[in-house]
């Protein structure tokens, strides 16, 4: 547990179509959450995997807007961007995503943030990816071993 | 079809009772009977539960000996575990860095940064 008191994140996977959905509390009200979402130089503070350096190229975030970054690890760069479809302050985001690796696989992701008493705040992240494959690509991001081999050993266990 | 499995598994740990069973019998086998004990559930229900879990390929149950204890399929589940548990460790990682982020804005902020070119 936090010293905040924070409850840990809660995370979903639906088996009826590829989506990861992410719950955690915040002891923060909805402005400052929001604020941390779409201020860039508060984004990078805190977004994209650890260990990583990230660098914002654009970050529109408004209805009708896009962003692109850039993460650099070991000298490899990794770029992701979207669009922002809807933005709501301090309720909403709906945007894509797309790991520019695989230019053709995206993501619809939607961001919902809802009061809690006591000027806390319950945000709740929807990745819906296009296909169960996307999916699982998406939750073994950053694995030793990748979904491939994650499949044939799945497989091998399965077939016993 | 790989996905499906590994979709089945998803579902059969998306409810709290069958995480519960499953954390039991990482302990070691149990009957249905020893199983349903802690819960105010019919049998009936927990057969239900098992049947998602041996569906998913997360346990067995031994059809030789008369109890039937049922017996979890380790390698599966961790497997599964370690991918989704993984992925919610690095979310949980970035959404402590972000308790930090709040915790250090000033209290009367606005919900949206000032468009850029503009004195902040």
């Amino acid at each position: 547990m936090t010293s905040t008191g924070t409850a840990e994140t809660q995370i979903v996977a639906d088996p009826d179509v590829p989506l990861v959905r992410i719950t955690r509390e915040f002891d923060a009200p909805r402005e400052k959450v929001f604020r941390a979402h779409t201020d860039p130089e508060l984004v990078v503070q805190w977004q994209g995997p650890n260990g990583m350096e990230a660098r914002v190229e654009h970050f529109d975030c408004r209805t009708g807007g896009s962003y692109r970054y850039v993460h650099t690890q070991d000298g490899q760069e990794y770029g992701f961007h979207g669009c922002f479809h809807e933005v709501r302050p301090s309720e909403l985001i709906v945007q894509t995503f797309t790991y520019e690796g695989f230019p053709d696989g995206v993501a619809l992701e939607r961001l919902v943030l809802e009061e809690l008493p006591g000027n806390r705040t319950r945000l709740t992240a929807t990745s819906l990816v296009d296909s169960f494959e996307g999916r699982d690509a998406f939750l073994a991001s950053g694995m030793d071993t990748g979904v491939r081999e994650g499949y044939q050993r799945l497989d091998a266990l399965l077939a016993r | 079809m790989a996905a499906d499995a590994l979709s089945r598994v998803f579902s059969a740990l998306a409810d709290p009772t069958r995480r519960d069973m499953v954390a039991r019998l990482a302990v070691g086998d149990a009957t249905v009977n020893e199983l349903a004990a802690p819960y105010d559930v019919s049998l009936q229900a927990v057969s239900k539960h098992l049947k998602v879990l041996e569906d998913a390929g997360l346990v067995s149950r031994s059809r030789e000996a008369q109890r039937r204890p049922v017996h979890l399929e380790a390698q599966v589940f961790d497997l599964m575990t370690k991918w989704i548990e993984r992925y919610r460790r690095e979310a949980e990682q970035r959404y402590r860095r972000l308790d930090d982020v709040l915790a250090a804005m000033p209290d009367d902020v606005s919900p949206t940064p000032p468009p850029k070119g503009s004195p902040s």
